[in-house]
C-alpha cells in the first residue's frame, strides 16, 4: 500500500468517524437524487419546495425527541402519547368554536394540560422501569393510541365540520382543516416564487417557529436545568450524588418531550391541511426516531444540530425517492424505501447503543 | 520457549521498547498509570484495539520464531494466557465450569451422533478431575463446586488464573494486577502459585503496584515510564526505593514517613458526631458506628475489606439506605437525602471512580463545575432577575484550568472527555470536583486505589494541602493502613461493621492490626 493511498483510507476513516457512516450513504444517495431530479425530468425547484415543506412539517416532531434522549429516558418511542395530546386540543379547539389563526393558538394552550397529564403518568412509569424505557415507550404508545380510538368514538364532539357525517357521533377519520388552522404558520411571510416562473415556495413562518422552539431547546440545555438534564442522561449515580433528583428531573424531561409531541403534531396538521385520527398518530413515532438517529444523535446524545440534519435528509429522501426512482424503474417503491431506511437507522443505532454507554 | 524480543517503534505511547523473557522466568513490570503497561500487553495478547487503532511497529518473538498475534485466539494458541484486571467469569456458573468454559472435555451422546458434536454431551467427571488439578497448580484451596457469585473476590482471582493454567499449551501467563483486590493473605498464596509455575517452566509476567510482591517473586524487573523502558534489572539487585525512583523520575517520600508532628487538637470542637449509624451496602454493611470527628483533623478510617468502612460514608452521604443520626456542625442532617448533606457543605469522592465519582462521556469541565454549579449556583450567570440561570462557560473553564495546574491532572485540554484518562488523573478530577465544592468537610474515600505511587503522593498531598490551608475537615477512607498513617492525625478502625477503635497515627502496626480482626464477621 503507498502512503498516498494510506493517508486517504485515513482520512476517509476520519470522516466516516465524524459523520458515520449511514450518513454519509444518505448524503451520497440525497445529493444523487437531486442531481437525477433535472435529468428525469422532474422539476428542481418543486422539488426542494417539497423537501422544505416536509421539513417544515416534521422538524417539531424530531425535536420532540431530544428532551428524554438527553435525560437517558433513551429514543421517544412514545410520541404517540404526545400527538394525542395535540390531537385533544386541536379537535376540543376546533369543538369551542374557534376558527382561523386562533384556533392554532388554543389547540395549543388546550393541549397543554393534556400533555403534561399523559407526560406525567408517563414519566413516572418510565422512572419505574429504568433500563427498558424504550420498549415500554413502545407500548405506551401502542396502547394509548388504541384507547383513544376508542374515546374519538365516546368523546361527544358536536361540530358538524369535524364529526362523522352520517351519524353525527364521534369524529371523522380525517379532516380537512381549511376553515380552522390550515396554513397559519406556513402561509405567513411566505416566499412564493412563482410569479417569477419559478415553483418555489419557501414557508418562512413554520421555518420560524421551528426555529424558535428548536432556539429555546438549545438554550434551556445551557440552563442549570438543561445541565442538570444532560448530566442524569450521562450517569445517573453521579447525579444523584450530586444532589440531583434524578426521576424529577427524568420526568421533567418526559412532559417536555410529550408536549414538543403536541406541538409537533399541530404544525405537521397546519402544513399538511387535514388531521389524521385513530390509528395514525401511530405512523409518527419512527420517522421522528429515524430522523433524528440520521442526524447524529445516539441513545443517549442528542443535539439540536441533530434535529436539523436529520429532518432535512429524511423528509429530502422521503420525498425524492418517489418523483426519481418512479421515473427512473418506472415502479413506485417509495413507500417499500421509505419503511427501509426509517426501521433500518433505528435498528443500527439500537446495535451501537453500548458505544455511547459506559 | 526460549525468549521473547519484542521492539516498537514510532509509536506515541510506547517507543522503543525490548526485553527479553526466559522459559520459567517471572517478570515484574512495572510504571506509573498511563506509563504504557497495559498497552504493551494488549499487543502481545493480540487484542482488537490495537488492530483497529493502527497496529504497531515493530516484532515480537516466540521461541526465536516471529509471532503476529491478530486475535486473542492467535495469542491463546501460542500458549499466552492472560488474566484481565476487571473478572471476566460467568457468576452463576461453578468455578469448574468456568475454569474449562467451551474447553470442555464431551461424551458423544445418541443425540449428538444425529445433529452433530454441538449437542455432546459434557464430561462433569473428567471436568472435575481437570479443574483440580489445574486449582493444585496454583497451590491454593478453592471449592470447585462453588458457584462464582458466592465466592470471596479472591477465590475468583483464582479461579481465573486456574482457568488460563488449565490450559495445556500455556507457556506464558500475563497477570495484570491480579492482587489489587486481594487481602495481604490471599496476595501472599498468589505469590506462592506464581512461584509454583515458574517451576513449571511457565513463563509469567507480574503487573503490579505493589513494588514488594515485585522483589518477593520476580526474577527481573522492568520499569516502564512514559513509554519507554527505563530500568531492566534482575530483582536481587533492586529495591523498592529504587524502583519507585525509576518509576516516577523523581523522588517520592516511601515507606512510613512519620506524620508531621501536630498540636494533639484534643481539645478542639466535635464538628460531626455519628450515632448508632447502620448502612445497609451490599458487602460493606455498617452495623453500629458512633464516631465523632473534630474539627479541622484528618481522620482515617481503616479495616480489612468487607468490614464496612466504606458503606459509612456512602450510607451519610445518601447514596445507601442508612439510619442512625448524624450531627454536623450542631444541626442533624437527614440521611437518605444526597442534596441535604452537600447543602450543609459536606463532599465526598467516592471510591468507585467510574461508577459515581465521573461524568466519563462529558468534558472535564463539567465533570469539575457540576456539583458546585447544581448545589451552590456557581458558574451561573442569572438573567432575566434570576429567572434563567444560564451556564457560565468561562467561569467554568477557569475553575477547570486552576484545578488542573493545581493538581497537575494530565489532559490535553479542560475539555478532554473524562474516560480518556487514566485512573490516576480521573481521581484529581474527582478530588477537584470536591474541592470545587468549597466543602467544610470532605469525605475521601479509597483515594489512591488502583493509582501508581507518583499520583498517589500527589492527591495524598492535595488533601493535606487542603486540609490545613483551608481548614477543612477530612475524613479519609483507605485499605492501606500505611498511607492512613502518613496522612492522618488519628485513625479509626472498622471492624464488623462497628469502629473496634481510634488509635493515633504513630501507634503500632501491631495494635492496628489487632483491632482489625477484633470483631471480624
Amino acid at each position: 500500500m503507498s502512503k498516498s493511498e494510506q493517508l486517504r483510507q485515513t482520512r476517509f476513516g476520519q470522516l466516516v468517524d465524524a459523520f458515520g457512516l449511514p450518513r454519509l450513504i444518505i448524503t451520497g444517495f440525497l445529493i444523487f437524487l437531486f442531481i437525477m431530479a433535472p435529468i428525469t425530468g422532474s422539476d428542481l425547484p418543486t422539488q426542494i419546495t417539497n423537501v422544505i415543506n416536509r421539513f417544515s412539517w416534521n422538524a417539531v416532531l424530531v425535536l420532540a425527541m431530544v428532551p428524554m434522549i438527553h435525560s437517558g429516558c433513551g429514543l421517544n418511542f412514545g410520541v404517540p402519547l404526545g400527538v394525542l395530546a395535540g390531537l385533544l386540543g386541536g379537535t376540543l379547539a376546533i369543538e369551542m368554536g374557534f376558527t382561523g389563526p386562533m384556533s392554532f393558538v388554543m389547540a395549543i394552550v388546550v393541549s397543554t394540560p393534556f400533555a403534561i397529564l399523559f407526560g406525567g403518568g408517563y414519566g413516572a412509569l418510565l422512572n419505574k422501569i429504568k433500563g427498558g424505557e424504550m420498549m415500554v415507550a413502545t407500548y405506551v404508545g401502542f396502547s394509548s393510541v388504541s384507547f383513544m380510538c376508542i374515546m374519538w368514538l365516546l368523546i361527544p364532539y358536536k361540530n358538524p365540520s369535524i364529526v362523522m357525517a352520517y351519524t353525527g357521533v364521534g369524529l371523522r377519520n380525517m379532516f380537512a382543516l381549511d376553515s380552522f388552522y390550515a396554513g397559519v404558520l406556513s402561509k405567513f411571510l411566505e416566499i412564493d416564487l412563482n410569479p417569477l416562473g419559478i415553483n418555489l415556495v419557501i414557508p418562512v413562518g413554520s421555518l420560524l417557529f421551528f426555529a424558535l422552539l428548536a432556539f429555546l431547546m438549545w438554550a434551556f440545555l445551557h440552563t442549570k436545568t438543561g445541565t442538570a438534564m444532560t448530566a442524569v442522561g450521562s450517569n445517573p449515580t453521579f447525579a444523584k450524588a450530586s444532589g440531583i433528583n434524578v426521576d424529577k428531573i427524568r420526568l421533567l424531561s418526559v412532559v417536555l418531550s410529550t408536549w414538543l409531541g403536541a406541538v409537533g403534531i399541530l404544525v405537521y396538521q397546519q402544513g399538511f391541511g387535514f388531521v389524521q385520527l385513530y390509528t395514525a398518530p401511530l405512523n409518527m413515532a419512527m420517522p421522528a426516531v429515524a430522523a433524528i438517529l440520521i442526524g447524529g444523535a445516539s441513545v443517549n446524545k442528542a443535539s439540536v444540530a441533530n434535529v436539523i440534519i436529520g429532518t432535512f435528509l429524511f423528509q429530502g429522501l422521503v420525498t425524492m425517492t418517489p418523483t426519481v426512482i418512479t421515473a427512473l424503474i418506472h415502479t413506485d417503491v417509495s413507500e417499500v424505501i421509505r419503511i427501509i431506511v426509517s426501521n433500518g437507522m433505528v435498528i443500527y443505532a439500537l446495535t451501537r447503543k453500548t458505544e455511547g454507554a459506559k | 520457549m526460549r525468549s521473547i524480543k519484542k521492539d516498537f517503534f514510532g509509536n506515541q505511547v510506547l517507543t522503543d521498547i525490548n526485553f527479553t523473557l526466559g522459559e520459567g522466568e517471572v517478570l515484574g513490570l512495572c510504571g506509573e498509570n498511563g506509563a504504557g503497561k497495559s498497552t504493551l500487553m494488549k499487543i502481545l495478547f493480540g487484542m482488537d484495539v490495537i488492530r483497529e487503532t493502527g497496529g504497531y511497529e515493530g516484532d515480537i518473538f516466540i521461541n526465536g520464531e516471529k509471532a503476529v498475534f491478530n486475535t486473542p485466539f492467535d495469542a491463546l494458541k501460542a500458549g499466552i494466557g492472560m488474566v484481565h484486571q476487571e473478572f471476566s467469569l460467568i457468576p452463576g456458573f461453578t468455578a469448574t465450569e468456568n475454569i474449562l468454559l467451551n474447553r470442555e472435555p464431551q461424551r458423544r451422546n445418541v443425540v449428538s451422533q444425529i445433529f452433530g458434536d454441538r449437542l455432546n454431551t459434557l464430561d462433569y467427571k473428567e471436568m472435575d478431575r481437570r479443574s483440580a488439578e489445574a486449582i493444585k497448580k496454583m497451590g491454593v484451596e478453592i471449592d470447585a463446586k462453588m458457584v462464582i457469585s458466592s465466592m470471596p473476590v479472591g477465590h475468583k482471582q483464582f479461579t481465573e488464573i486456574a482457568r488460563e493454567l488449565s490450559k495445556d499449551q500455556l507457556k506464558l501467563l500475563i497477570l495484570d494486577e491480579p492482587t489489587a483486590v486481594l487481602t495481604e493473605k490471599e496476595a501472599e498464596a498468589l505469590l506462592e502459585s506464581i512461584r509454583g509455575m515458574s517451576a513449571q517452566g511457565i513463563s509469567v509476567i507480574f503487573i503490579t503496584h505493589r513494588l514488594h510482591e515485585i522483589l518477593a517473586v520476580c526474577d527481573k524487573v522492568v520499569v516502564m515510564r512514559d513509554g519507554h523502558v527505563v530500568r531492566d534489572v534482575p530483582a536481587k539487585e533492586t529495591s523498592v526505593d529504587d524502583i519507585t525512583r525509576w518509576m516516577v523520575g523523581r523522588d517520592v517520600q516511601s515507606g512510613s514517613a512519620v506524620p508531621e508532628a501536630k498540636a494533639e487538637p484534643s481539645d478542639a470542637k466535635t464538628i460531626m458526631s455519628i450515632k448508632n449509624l447502620w448502612v445497609d451496602m451490599p458487602g460493606e454493611t455498617v452495623r453500629n458506628v458512633s464516631l465523632d470527628v473534630r474539627e479541622g483533623e484528618i481522620l482515617g478510617i481503616g479495616g480489612l475489606a468487607g468490614q464496612g468502612k466504606l458503606g459509612i460514608p456512602n450510607g451519610i452521604m445518601g447514596l445507601y439506605e442508612a439510619g442512625g443520626t448524624v450531627v454536623f456542625d450542631g444541626q442533624e442532617i437527614s440521611l437518605n437525602n444526597p442534596r441535604k448533606c452537600l447543602d450543609s457543605s459536606l463532599a465526598f469522592v467516592s471510591e468507585d471512580r467510574r461508577g459515581v465519582g465521573l461524568l466519563l462521556d462529558e468534558t472535564l469541565e463539567w465533570n469539575i463545575a457540576f456539583p458546585a454549579m447544581q448545589i451552590q449556583d456557581k458558574f451561573l450567570k442569572k438573567l432575566f432577575g434570576g429567572a434563567i440561570k444560564w451556564r457560565d462557560e468561562k467561569g467554568i473553564h477557569a475553575v477547570t484550568q486552576k484545578y488542573i495546574d493545581a493538581l497537575q491532572i494530565r489532559c490535553t485540554s479542560s475539555k478532554q472527555k473524562a474516560k480518556e484518562l487514566s485512573g490516576g488523573n480521573q481521581q484529581k478530577v474527582c478530588l477537584a470536583k470536591a474541592f470545587a465544592l468549597e466543602p467544610k468537610f470532605l469525605f475521601v474515600s479509597e483515594p489512591t486505589r488502583g493509582i501508581d505511587v507518583g499520583a498517589k503522593s500527589l492527591v495524598l498531598e492535595a488533601l493535606k494541602k487542603f486540609n490545613r490551608e483551608s481548614g477543612v475537615t477530612v475524613v479519609m477512607i483507605s485499605s492501606e493502613l500505611e498511607e492512613l498513617r502518613q496522612t492522618c492525625d488519628r485513625i479509626a478502625i472498622v471492624s464488623g461493621g462497628q469502629v473496634s477503635g481510634i488509635l493515633p497515627a504513630a501507634a503500632s502496626s501491631e495494635e492496628f492490626g489487632t483491632l482489625m480482626i477484633s470483631q471480624v464477621v
